[in-house]
């Protein structure tokens, strides 16, 4: 029964770690296991109560299903007492059948007692598990909004989805389901030890004898295994990646004639794939045939010897049958204890990435006595600002200039050069390394972050907006304001009369990637959003491409207004909103190069002049 | 599904050879409990003493039982048997056999001269009674004979302790047959096994008193059978290894084949056919959905294969245990079933919702790191930590929900398998007393009943799995059904000599298979080599989709492209794209090397080829600064790149082939004004005689262009030179003013 039942158990955890074969060897490890794991624990805290009752219920079940061979190898034993004695002729000699019917009602308790432990420990753990992930995933999108942009520069969206979803899920799984199992392989092995031990020391050690023999042949199978497994994920990359770059590429290999050279090289990989897949498949699935074989011999070796004590009338015949299942039962905790060992691993580099995003850098706190942001007027000043991404990279280099109240700034430069640094280190998304900014005279380091952020609108070429209608997109500048603000918002955007043409007009609601409305039109949603923000200070992305002429006709127009009697930083593509600008900022590969008016910057003939000349070079000339 | 089928061909033979091998596996598996059961029934019950026939037996003895024999009888039985006179034998003979029988140097032995079971089954059924006769007489003495003889007067009053034989040897016929008849009766209500089982009593005693070493028949009997239940297993192991070495292979196969199929289909698609699938589609079903049907494929080679072939054999061996006693694996499959398919029930709908919650909940998450800008600068935090909440909230509790149904399953199972086992031992109690069975063939009635059981949970977990999986194997078939459509002509024309890359439209329309509308309409041009005609328009105005037909990408919906005269689809795809060098929106490069992406449409090229392609396509600076130069690593994807650097290259690349018609893809709009400049001088200064087509947004990389093709809505709403069209021509001149202010365009 026992062998039946781990093979069921073990079933969810196979499906869950998919392809990874029996042994689930996707392992990754933890660089600091036992902190990690201490860290966890300390984490689990709150639960300990619910902990201990789970440990004791899940003990309190492995017992009642060990002692049930034990009972039922003396109903075995009164059955066949009752049956030698029947044949051997004695007198009015029968089976007990009263007797026997006692044990098995006992027996039934106990095992209707076991499941329903187990079920009352799974369920409180699972509990317990949901909190706990809930939990570790709440912070998590918490500490998103806490921690400094500059994390984000080295760290992809797609690391931090990971942490939400699988190092979080699997650290849940590894509560949900290994640490009863943990609890339960380990009191069953003991209690099986016990119970071998009570029918006859002499069999116990010669079963225990083949726990070397099962730990040694796990071993080499992991081993070899392990090594095409990796090979198998690498190689299965490369079709991966091959099959991306054709696929993605595919206009190209079209025109250029390359479909044979990358069928070709496809055939390659695919070859050298095969190959380490099937044997890595091979390896990883022979485990249980070779574990039920030495599950065999110890069965064997148990016969013998109970045999022979029967013989020199040391134990009975029941005792044999129990001992053989506990036997049965012996060899399971063993065989899934390198599979915990394995999920262990895992689920300490899991918990170790979520902790180590848990425990980074935060923003520096705001001031404590912050200054009050509701009198601004927008005047903006830059005192010898010194910055870079790292340290060893300084990009801005000394940079001062001063912004009067409702002037307008037009950053310029080369694609990649930069100019969104500059808006970022107005913000604070950055801090500057060394020098200041100002607002209104105040240092923006002497503001509340948000009060500071308050102070400005931004209006990005990369539009963002989310999963939802248009009236909670727009709304997003302000969150409390009402339905008629944002209409008038809209209106004020050139945005009224697209959304009304949409299905459901305002209350259309966005897709996933926003798709459903242009490119342009996205960028009129996010003035709307922030002419309801209503700001003091401006930052605006021109638009360069992507937009139809008729729709940036009303972005212009748009910003314009949005524009109107505001200080506004703008990242200009457009001559003319360059050449009416107060003031340009050049930057190039990171650095402000040059400052000054249009007119300015002509005369001083350096690279402005020559990337504005550059464009009407006569391509004969 | 056919598709797939007919990627299993090559494996047929491998997959009969799996069917054989786990038949020989299921053989062995159904055999060990017959060998557990034996251990239990004759090693330790009966002694390691199989049946009632004695291999050996005192002369005297063998005198007894075969009094109760008819002569038929008698006459089979001694046939079987030699007799050892040890008056007859040589004192070597002698002494070899008192090794093994010390008895022999007093008393005459019959040994049994035979081996074949199937006289041995025969004789079993002879000799069981009469030995029981004779042990019962041994035992209670004369005593059991009165008893026997029932009313036989004359027996009455002999005195105990006489030889209950030497009476019998004088018994009249009839009280003989009169006796015998009263202990037919009393054996009546024994079956054959009981009386084996008791008779195996008496042979044990009989072997005791012939000297015989019982305990080391015993032990021997037991390691035996321990040796060939080993060796079963042993066969067993090996079968289900060599199962899995074919199952590995032929999975592993068939991911190797489909995996090829599929991607020498998509390599042969059309942009349509991309369009249909999506780019993303394509390359998770070539590569996520081939891997499942890999990994189903070893399942259902072992597992579900395996599982019938284990149900079915177990059910066999349980009905010739006994027939009476398979209700109760009915019982147990029923059980099991029914808990699966109400937990299913229970915990599907939630499993199939969970789906949605994670991808909720990595949308929300998404949408906080993509807008990470403008939730800071809006100051909206909080508001993004509720909606987080909200989807964290109800992904916990559909997790809960069903974790927590999933925990019923695992003690319920348990108990059920546990109460099936109670079960059969109470049920069998009773087979055993009425002696229709004996303890060890419980024990593997048990194992039978678990193996179906199994079987059973087997096929349930996989009818799981299978559905998710079949789901793979119908998007792959998708991919491998669809054929691409733009195909080569059945006898391709060859290409004028001499001419050198003249492209005409000739009222070109076309239309995306489904849309409703033209993309473009009645589009007429001749693009002469030598010269550069240009494409401006406003986004969605057609001005990409034109080019893409010139290589074939899509095929026109009604008119005709001809390049060099001949219409471009009556030649070879291959020959047609030698003509071209096409550089698209955006910079793909392919791993590997500078040099490799360089070399990408013309292996042969020389080095001076390479390096002036790269000075034309202004990459020589940034090459250079590498420090690898030309043989710099481009990562999959040229992600180590900049963008503008990935334009330059895929400029140059397409230079470095030499082709009579270069098409730039809006390839300008990713470098700066000034790189946009120097190359487009450089162009006309390098590149003689091509036909040069040029897709742009801006107006200063067109002004200078000989032709300019002004696009709306999929028309031709202007054609000539920068000059007269800003004369003649509105939507140029909007675009113009948009873009330079008056001085500058006139300038």
């Amino acid at each position: 029964m026992s062998k039946h039942e781990d093979n069921i158990k073990r079933e969810p955890r196979k499906q869950r770690q998919g392809m990874g074969g029996p042994m689930g060897m996707k392992t990754q490890k933890a660089k600091d296991f036992k902190g990690t794991m201490k860290k966890l624990i300390a984490y689990m805290k709150p639960y300990r109560i619910s902990i201990i009752i789970v440990f004791i219920f899940a003990i309190g079940s492995s017992l009642f299903s060990i002692v049930g061979p034990k009972i039922l190898g003396k109903a075995t034993t009164k059955l066949f007492d009752g049956l030698v004695s029947k044949v051997s002729g004695v007198e009015g000699a029968a089976i007990d059948f009263g007797y026997i019917g006692n044990i098995i009602l006992i027996l039934i308790g106990l095992y209707g007692i076991s499941a329903l432990f187990s079920f009352v420990q799974g369920f409180i753990m699972s509990g317990v598990a949901q909190k706990v992930s809930y939990k570790l995933r709440k912070e998590i999108s918490e500490k998103i909004n806490r921690m400094p942009l500059k994390y984000f520069d080295k760290t992809t969206h797609g690391e931090v989805l990971s942490r939400v979803t699988n190092d979080v899920d699997t650290v849940s799984q590894t509560l949900n389901q290994s640490l009863s199992q943990i609890i339960s392989s380990f009191t069953t092995l003991i209690g099986i030890l016990i119970m071998m031990l009570t029918i006859s020391w002499l069999m116990t050690v010669a079963s225990v004898l083949i726990i070397p023999l099962s730990v040694i042949a796990i071993a080499l199978i992991v081993k070899r295994s392990q090594k095409y497994f990796k090979q198998q994920q690498e190689y299965l990359g490369h079709v991966n990646g091959h099959v991306e770059e054709t696929f993605s590429a595919h206009s190209i290999v079209k025109a250029f004639n390359g479909e044979k050279k990358a069928i070709e090289q496809f055939d390659n990989i695919n070859d050298t794939l095969y190959k380490s897949a099937w044997k890595s498949q091979f390896l990883s699935g022979m485990m249980m045939p070779i574990m039920s074989f030495i599950g065999n011999i110890g069965y064997v070796i148990v016969s013998i010897l109970g045999g022979w004590l029967v013989i020199k009338k040391t134990i009975e015949v029941g005792d044999i049958l129990a001992f053989i299942q506990y036997v049965r039962q012996f060899t399971q905790p063993i065989a899934t204890a390198a599979q915990i060992a394995n999920v262990l691993q895992s689920t300490a580099a899991a918990s170790e990435r979520v902790f180590a995003f848990l425990e980074e850098e935060e923003e520096v706190k705001d001031s404590e006595d912050p200054v009050s942001t509701d009198n601004v007027k927008g005047g903006v000043a830059f005192r010898s600002v010194h910055f870079g991404y790292n340290p060893e990279n300084i990009i801005i280099n000394d940079f001062s200039a001063d912004i009067e109240p409702g002037q307008r700034v037009a950053i310029v430069g080369p694609t990649g050069a930069g100019k969104t640094t500059m808006v970022k280190l107005l913000m604070r998304f950055y801090d500057v390394n060394s020098g200041d900014i100002f607002i209104d005279g105040n240092n923006i380091m002497d503001f509340k972050r948000s009060d500071l952020r308050d102070i400005f609108g931004m209006v990005l070429q990369d539009t963002w907006l989310f999963n939802g209608t248009i009236m909670e997109n727009i709304r997003y500048g302000r969150l409390d304001a009402t339905d008629e603000e944002v209409i008038l918002a809209a209106k004020a955007a050139h945005a009224h009369h697209f959304i009304k043409t949409l299905p459901d007009g305002y209350n259309m609601i966005l897709n996933e990637e926003a798709s459903n409305v242009s490119q342009g039109q996205k960028q009129l949603l996010t003035i709307a959003r922030a002419i309801l923000a209503d700001p003091k200070i401006l930052i605006l992305d021109e638009a360069t491409s992507s937009v139809d002429t008729r729709t940036e006709v009303q972005i212009q127009k748009a910003m314009e207004h949005l524009m109107h009697n505001r200080t506004s930083f703008i990242i200009a593509h457009r001559l003319s909103t360059i050449r009416d600008a107060d003031l340009i900022l050049v930057m190039q590969d990171g650095d402000i190069v040059e400052q000054g008016t249009h007119e300015n910057l002509l005369v001083a003939n350096g690279f402005y002049a020559s990337m504005y000349n550059s464009q009407f070079e006569n391509e004969a000339s | 599904m056919g598709k797939i089928l007919k990627h299993m061909k090559p494996y047929i033979i491998a997959i009969i050879g799996i069917v054989a091998f786990l038949l020989l596996q299921a053989v062995c598996d159904l055999s060990l409990p017959d060998y557990t059961s034996n251990i239990v029934n004759v090693g330790i019950q009966q002694g390691g003493i199989e049946n009632a026939v004695p291999d050996a037996i005192r002369k005297s003895e063998m005198d007894k039982i075969t009094f109760f024999m008819s002569a038929e009888e008698k006459s089979q039985v001694l046939n079987n048997y030699s007799l050892l006179e040890k008056g007859k034998l040589s004192q070597s003979e002698l002494d070899k056999y008192a090794k093994e029988y010390s008895e022999i140097k007093n008393n005459d032995v019959y040994t049994l001269n035979t081996d074949d079971k199937a006289i041995i089954k025969e004789l079993n059924a002879i000799i069981g009674k009469p030995i029981l006769i004779v042990a019962s007489l041994e035992k209670d003495g004369i005593a059991a004979l009165q008893k026997g003889a029932g009313a036989s007067q004359s027996l009455a009053n002999i005195p105990k302790g006489t030889d209950p034989f030497l009476i019998l040897s004088k018994l009249t016929k009839e009280q003989l047959q009169g006796m015998q008849k009263a202990i037919n009766e009393k054996f009546a209500t024994m079956s054959e096994s009981m009386i084996t089982q008791a008779a195996v009593l008496y042979v044990h005693t009989e072997y005791v008193a012939l000297g015989r070493n019982t305990d080391k028949l015993q032990t021997n009997y037991i390691l035996y059978s321990g040796l060939i239940m080993l060796l079963i297993a042993l066969v067993s192991m090996a079968a289900s290894v060599v199962v899995g070495f074919i199952a590995a292979r032929v999975s592993a196969g068939l991911g190797r084949s489909l995996r090829k199929d599929v991607f020498e289909n998509v390599v042969g698609f059309s942009n349509t056919e991309f369009d249909k699938f999506s780019t993303s589609s394509l390359i998770t079903r070539s590569t996520n959905d081939i891997q499942q049907v890999q990994t189903l494929m070893v399942m259902l080679l072992r597992i579900v294969f395996y599982a019938p072939i284990l149900g079915i054999g177990g059910f066999i061996k349980v009905l010739s245990t006994d027939t009476s006693m398979s209700w109760v694996i009915g019982v147990a499959v029923l059980a099991i079933m029914s808990l699966i398919l109400v937990l299913l029930g229970v915990a599907m709908p939630k499993f199939k919702s969970m789906q949605k919650l994670v991808d909720k909940l990595n949308l929300v998450t998404r949408e906080s790191l993509t807008g990470m800008l403008v939730i800071r600068a809006f100051g909206t935090q909080k508001n993004e930590e509720k909606k987080f909440d909200k989807a964290n909230t109800d992904f916990t509790r559909t997790n809960l929900f069903t974790s927590r149904v999933m925990v019923i399953m695992m003690p319920a199972m348990m108990l059920i398998m546990n109460g099936v086992s109670l079960l059969i031992v109470w049920v069998a109690g009773h087979q055993i007393d009425l002696g229709k069975m004996q303890v060890g063939n419980m024990f593997a009635f048990m194992q039978y009943a678990m193996q179906i059981i199994m079987a059973f949970l087997m096929i349930s977990m996989v009818s799981i799995i299978l559905p998710r999986a079949s789901v793979s194997i119908s998007r792959i078939s998708e991919v491998i059904n669809t054929k691409g459509t733009i195909l080569d002509p059945q006898e391709p024309k060859e290409f004028y000599k001499g001419l050198n890359g003249n492209v005409e439209f000739r009222n070109v329309s076309f239309k995306y298979p489904g849309a409703e509308d033209d993309v473009l309409s009645n589009i007429s041009f001749t693009a002469k080599s030598g010269e550069t005609t240009a494409f401006i328009g406003s986004t969605g105005s057609g001005k990409s989709t034109l080019i893409n037909l010139i290589p074939r990408f899509y095929d026109v919906t009604k008119g005709q492209i001809l390049v060099d005269g001949t219409d471009i689809r009556e030649v070879s795809q291959h020959d047609l794209r030698e003509k071209i060098g096409y550089v698209p929106q955006k910079g793909i490069l392919f791993s590997g090397t500078i040099e490799s992406n360089l070399r990408y449409g013309f292996e042969a090229a020389t080095e001076e080829d390479i390096r002036s392609a790269a000075e034309i396509a202004q990459a020589v600076d940034f090459i250079s600064e590498k420090e690898e130069g030309f043989k710099a690593e481009i990562s999959q994807g040229g992600t180590n790149v900049s963008g503008g650097q990935k334009q330059r290259l895929s400029i140059a690349r397409a230079l470095v082939k030499k082709p009579e018609i270069f098409i730039f893809d809006d390839s300008f709009s990713a470098l700066d004004f000034k790189t946009d400049a120097a190359l487009r001088r450089a162009l006309n200064a390098k590149i003689k005689g091509a036909t040069l087509l040029i897709v742009a947004q801006r107006i200063s990389t067109v002004m200078n262009a000989d032709q300019i093709l002004v696009l709306e809505e999929g028309q031709v709403v202007g054609i000539g030179t920068h000059k007269e069209l800003m004369e003649n021509c509105e939507v140029y001149q909007q675009i113009a003013l948009s873009q330079l202010s008056k001085e500058e365009l006139l300038s």
